[in-house]
């Protein structure tokens, strides 16, 4: 528990008094060592045969390098550095322009598609960005030039990362729709194929696309004939409607939720867009409830703290789980996302529940205080509460709807009975990816 | 081009140097940034991150904060969160962003200090310089905020500043400790280590030492403001075990604490007296590289040349040859067009060394960050200098 200490700016605050919105100041911020959160490298690497080339300053430079490093692609990668005297002498395009043509005549392969990564400076600057992609594009044909974003100045407007999931489908034109052809967007891993999501996808004879099954340039191209596209992420909305207009597709969003209702709602709105019969479910949900309840007899009483990297929806289980007996008593979150229904509800339900800050500097030395024995769902959580008992996933883990509830679920059971190398696991970067750790 | 790369990492960079030499000394190491360096800095940069807290924030500035040039947003949030964590001191460094608005550092640190009545320094880093620049310039305002003039050390011997050493450069090696061990003997006593394993207590009592020991050339700036303002002469290099080199810097050191004369190159000659043009190199940060470098020559009587990425300073170049080459092509081509055999440089370098030359690796924190961490030795060691024989012997 937090020690009574008055701060300033509390890092904490109770669910009942909270209000929708930001829940804490504004602040410096401080970051957890939970790396498991992919980043704009990682999800550029999803396309198959391409190059990333980042042209930023040297400090911006050295987390993507080594991102890159890590995971064991730097021949995946190239940079261009960017000085002060870059900034101020008007050559801010001819140098991003002659370091891509140098970098590319050099490559010891050629890529179908280059993600030119630009940052915060050039956009400041008014660093024409079109003029770039136009010159590179003349010059180099037979390579698809993607403008690429990190800018996080820019994140209360856009984020790099939904900015990054938008730009990851930029290369795909119209090719003619294939209606028995379907794609999940903006997802970092695939979704489980036992899901009702995919099940049904499958069940009825479409074809299932998905930029994390893609193993040629020719498989990501192709996503371009799915007459559906379909986001999950919060993250992957932007860039899946974007891209179902410019190829004339139908978009639908069915977010990642823990409500039975919604999750039948999502799973009807998307059997209507297949034109296909919707399943009555009754034995997936059934099957999430039996998993919840063997959960419950093994975790019992024992407290949970749940952070927003696990699951999109950090109050939607939280309001899931409190409703099958389970102790929630802490969400790591700053910010209020798309379970505003549930965080409504938890102030009836669970109004003790602990909101805490992920990022305030008063969270320095939370790991460091006296914890009761907590289950933590998500790094960040597990880094907080100094707890091994954890369950590992970022993202929802590629799980989704019943299905997911029920997996979700024995991942909770197994992370309270067995404890992890909590160390090890949260240094590594991008969960799911290559490291050299 | 110059600041184009392929293949290879850049280094450590001016802000995560900062935040690297201060992190021992209780202080508050605020970096005026969107979001990436702090997270940059405490995955890639800094391994103390999981096991010791400091307090290194970033101010999560928006674009809309510095277009309107919000630099109260700053100050308020760096007053409530020293008002929280009660630093011993604050410094303030920045990125890009802020260089591009003119972010005036001076004004906003003094600004603080007289808010909170903490000591507070503003480091112009603009994210675009190496790590060297940052450590160098955080060391320089550190002594400048804490060491003031005192009575010599009333001690039979030599009183030492070790100065400049961060896990950049020697990782979570145990090399601090080593050196304090080291020179911990009759006539010799350590009084402060100003980088990592240090004390700010200890750092107050360093003008009372009668040399400084410069570890890396992020040290060099404050030793050469010690030397100004307190009349402590300096010396350059690192002991690298049982070694002549470290015998001889140990002299040295004798020798620059009783003529008060500094000494840049005096454990980091590279034997060019014998050879015109070297077939060795050593690839790092130059005070280390220079060490290494200097054994090697001893070990094959042949010259050996040393190229510093990071940058150099000419005082620190024995013949004003050392290399502060940066660019890939740039190190790439020097290995090449002087037929140079075997490299010394963090494993990373392997992608641009050419055919015929042989790499034998010695992992650099500010280049391959956590990569090889697990693989770092303590320089001061005698483990460390066996296992570069043993790989520099292993082919031949």
């Amino acid at each position: 528990m937090l020690k009574p200490v008055s701060f300033d700016r509390p890092p904490a605050v109770r669910l009942g008094d909270a209000a929708r919105g930001d829940f804490f100041a504004g602040g410096l911020e401080y970051n957890p060592p939970a790396r498991g959160v992919w980043n704009i490298v990682h999800t550029g690497m999803l396309i198959p045969e391409t190059h990333e080339i980042f042209a930023c300053a040297q400090g911006c430079l050295r987390g993507v390098i080594l991102t890159a490093a890590e995971m064991k692609a730097l021949d995946r990668m190239s940079w261009i550095s960017v000085s002060e005297q870059d900034m101020f002498d008007g050559t801010l395009e001819s140098d991003v322009v002659d370091g891509v043509s140098e970098i590319i005549e050099k490559l010891s392969y050629r890529p179908k598609q280059i993600l030119l990564y630009l940052s915060c400076i050039h956009l400041f600057a008014g660093c024409d960005f079109d003029v770039i992609i136009d010159e590179l594009s003349e010059k180099f044909p037979d390579i698809h030039f993607t403008d690429c974003y990190m800018t996080p100045t820019m994140r209360k407007t856009v984020s790099p990362d939904a900015k990054m999931r938008a730009q990851l489908y930029d290369a795909l034109t119209p090719v003619g729709l294939d209606p028995k052809s379907v794609s999940i967007l903006g997802n970092d891993r695939a979704t489980d194929e036992n899901s009702e999501l995919v099940r049904v996808i499958r069940k009825n004879g479409f074809t299932l696309r998905d930029i994390t099954l893609c193993r040629t340039y020719q498989d990501y191209l192709d996503m371009a004939k799915s007459s559906i596209n379909i986001a999950y992420l919060p993250t992957a909305a932007m860039g899946c409607e974007e891209l179902s207009e410019r190829l004339g597709a139908q978009s639908v969003y069915l977010p990642n939720s823990f409500d039975a209702a919604e999750i039948r709602a999502n799973m009807a709105k998307l059997c209507d867009k297949l034109g296909v019969v919707c399943p009555d479910l009754n034995d997936e949900e059934q099957a999430a409830v039996s998993a919840l309840e063997k959960a419950k007899t093994v975790l019992e009483d024992t407290p949970i703290a749940i952070d927003f990297t696990a699951v999109t929806q950090p109050f939607g289980l939280a309001k899931l789980l409190c409703g099958h007996g389970f102790n929630v008593r802490y969400i790591i979150n700053d910010t209020l996302g798309e379970d505003g229904a549930a965080f409504d509800a938890l102030k009836e339900l669970a109004p003790d529940i602990t909101i805490l800050s992920a990022v305030n500097v008063n969270m320095l030395h939370f790991p460091e205080e006296e914890h009761e024995r907590v289950v933590a769902i998500g790094q960040k959580a597990a880094h907080y509460f100094s707890t091994d008992y954890f369950v590992n996933i970022v993202q929802n883990g590629g799980y989704y709807g019943f299905t997911g509830i029920a997996a979700i679920a024995a991942l909770l059971e197994e992370a309270a009975l067995v404890p992890k190398d909590r160390r090890r696991l949260i240094s590594h970067k991008g969960i799911g990816c290559e490291s050299c750790l | 081009m110059k600041n184009v790369s392929k293949i290879i990492p850049c280094y450590a960079a001016d802000t995560s140097g900062v935040c690297s030499a201060l992190y021992e000394f209780g202080g508050m190491t605020v970096v005026h940034d969107a979001s990436g360096c702090n997270s940059t800095y405490s995955t890639h940069d800094e391994p103390r991150w999981y096991d010791r807290r400091s307090m290194i924030y970033i101010s999560a500035v928006t674009e809309l904060d510095l277009v309107m040039g919000n630099d109260e947003k700053l100050i308020a949030d760096i007053v409530s969160a020293a008002k929280d964590g009660q630093p011993e001191f604050i410094a303030l460094c920045g990125s890009p962003m802020p260089m591009m608005t003119g972010f005036d550092y001076r004004a906003v640190a003094e600004d603080i200090q007289h808010r909170t009545g903490i000591p507070t320094f503003g480091i112009k880093t603009n994210g675009t310089r190496s790590y060297v620049d940052g450590a160098s310039k955080a060391l320089l305002a550190l002594v400048k905020e804490f060491v003031h003039d005192m009575p010599k050390e009333d001690f039979d011997g030599i009183a030492i500043n070790i100065i400049g050493a961060t896990p950049l450069d020697f990782g979570l090696t145990g090399a601090v400790e080593s050196m304090k061990k080291l020179y911990s003997r009759p006539k010799m006593k350590v009084i402060s280590s100003i980088g990592m394993g240090g004390t700010l207590d200890e750092i107050r009592k360093a003008a009372s030492a009668n040399v400084n020991l410069v570890v890396s050339y992020c040290g060099l700036p404050a030793a050469r403001y010690m030397e100004k303002e307190f009349g402590i002469p300096y010396i350059c290099g690192v002991p690298l075990g049982d070694t002549i080199q470290a015998g001889a810097l140990g002299s040295f050191m004798y020798e620059t604490a009783h003529d008060g004369i500094s000494r840049m190159m005096a454990a980091m000659c590279r034997g060019r007296s014998t050879d015109e043009r070297a077939e060795r190199l050593v690839i790092g940060e130059a005070v280390l590289a220079g060490s290494i470098a200097f054994e090697w020559s001893i070990m094959t009587r042949h010259a050996v040349d040393v190229i510093c990425p990071p940058d150099i300073d000419a005082e620190l170049s024995p013949d004003k040859k050392d290399m502060p080459l940066y660019a890939e092509e740039d190190i790439k081509a020097y290995i090449k067009d002087r037929g140079i055999k075997e490299v010394v440089a963090d494993p990373l370098y392997k992608y641009i060394i050419p055919e015929g030359c042989r790499l034998i690796e010695l992992p650099h924190f500010a280049f391959s960050g956590r990569c090889f961490a697990k693989d770092m030795k303590d320089p001061t060691c005698n483990d460390f200098l066996d296992d570069l024989v043993l790989a520099i012997n292993k082919v031949k």
